[in-house]
C-alpha cells in the first residue's frame, strides 16, 4: 500500500499536467513500508525528462543524485518513481517493466488519457506487477 | 586515497545492506576494483565482462557524471564522494 500526502499527490498531478505533451516523470521520497504498514510518500521530486518523449521517459540522473541527497538530509529515502502515460492508461508498459530499476520501489503511473487523471501504483518484482492501493492522507 | 562510495539500495544485498562503504583509488576504474575485491558480488552491476561502465548505472564523483570526466579513468581524490544510480527510464 501506498500514502501519499495531499501535498505530494497534487503535485504529482500538476508536473503530469505540466510536462505535455511529453511524458512527465519524477521521483517519491519517503518511507517505506514495513510489515503491516504501507509506505509513506510525503515528497515528491518533480525532474525533467532526458528522452524528451511523448512515449518514453529518463530521469536526469542529476536530478536524481540531488533528490537521493535531499531525501537523505530529511532521513527519508527515494521510494519510487512515477511518470505519466499521456494517450494510454496508467499501467506498466513492457518498457516500465524491463527498466523497472529497484524491486523495492513503488511505481506510480498518471494517465492523462481521459478528461479526469487516474493515478494507480504498482510493485515490479522479477517482471511481476503487482497493483497496490493507493490512499492520499493529510500532509503531516 | 580513500573515498565513500553511496550504494544504491538494489545493490545493498552485495555489501552486506551498507548503504556507504569505504575505498581506495584514484581514478574510477581503482575506486570500483577496489569495491569489487571487498564486495565480489557487485562486480556485474556496475561494470560488464570487459570492464566498462554498464550502461544503466551511472556513477558521479562529487556533482561530476563520470562519462564526461574521463569515464574509468576519471580522477579521486582523497574525501570525494563517489555515487552511483540506476538509471531509471520507462514509457507508456
Amino acid at each position: 500500500m501506498l500514502q501519499l500526502t495531499d501535498a505530494t499527490y497534487s503535485r504529482i498531478l500538476g508536473h503530469a499536467y505540466d510536462g505535455l505533451p511529453m511524458e512527465a516523470c519524477g521521483l517519491l521520497g519517503g518511507r517505506p513500508g514495513g510489515v503491516g504498514s504501507g509506505a509513506h510518500a510525503s515528497v515528491f521530486y518533480a525532474t525533467g525528462n532526458d528522452a524528451h518523449s511523448t512515449k518514453v521517459y529518463t530521469i536526469p540522473p542529476k536530478e536524481h543524485l540531488r533528490a537521493e541527497r535531499d531525501a537523505e538530509d530529511r532521513g527519508l529515502e527515494i521510494i519510487g518513481v512515477v511518470h505519466s502515460h499521456t494517450h494510454t492508461e496508467a499501467y506498466p508498459s513492457p518498457t516500465d517493466v524491463r527498466q523497472a530499476p529497484d524491486p523495492g520501489w513503488h511505481y506510480v503511473i498518471v494517465s492523462l488519457r481521459d478528461d479526469a487523471p487516474t493515478l494507480r501504483s504498482y510493485r515490479i518484482v522479477d517482471g511481476n506487477i503487482a497493483e497496490e492501493p493507493v490512499v492520499v492522507v493529510a500532509d503531516r | 586515497m580513500a573515498v565513500d562510495v553511496r550504494i544504491p539500495t538494489i545493490m545493498r544485498p552485495h555489501t552486506g545492506g551498507q548503504a556507504k562503504v569505504s575505498a581506495e583509488g584514484t581514478t574510477i576504474g581503482e575506486v570500483i576494483a577496489s569495491l569489487v575485491g571487498q564486495f565480489p558480488g557487485i562486480a556485474g552491476q556496475i561494470v560488464t565482462p570487459d570492464g566498462a561502465l554498464h550502461k544503466f548505472v551511472n556513477v558521479y564523483v562529487n556533482d561530476d557524471d563520470v562519462r564526461y570526466i574521463g569515464k574509468l579513468d576519471a580522477p579521486v581524490k582523497a574525501g570525494d564522494v563517489v555515487s552511483i544510480l540506476p538509471a531509471v527510464a520507462g514509457g507508456a
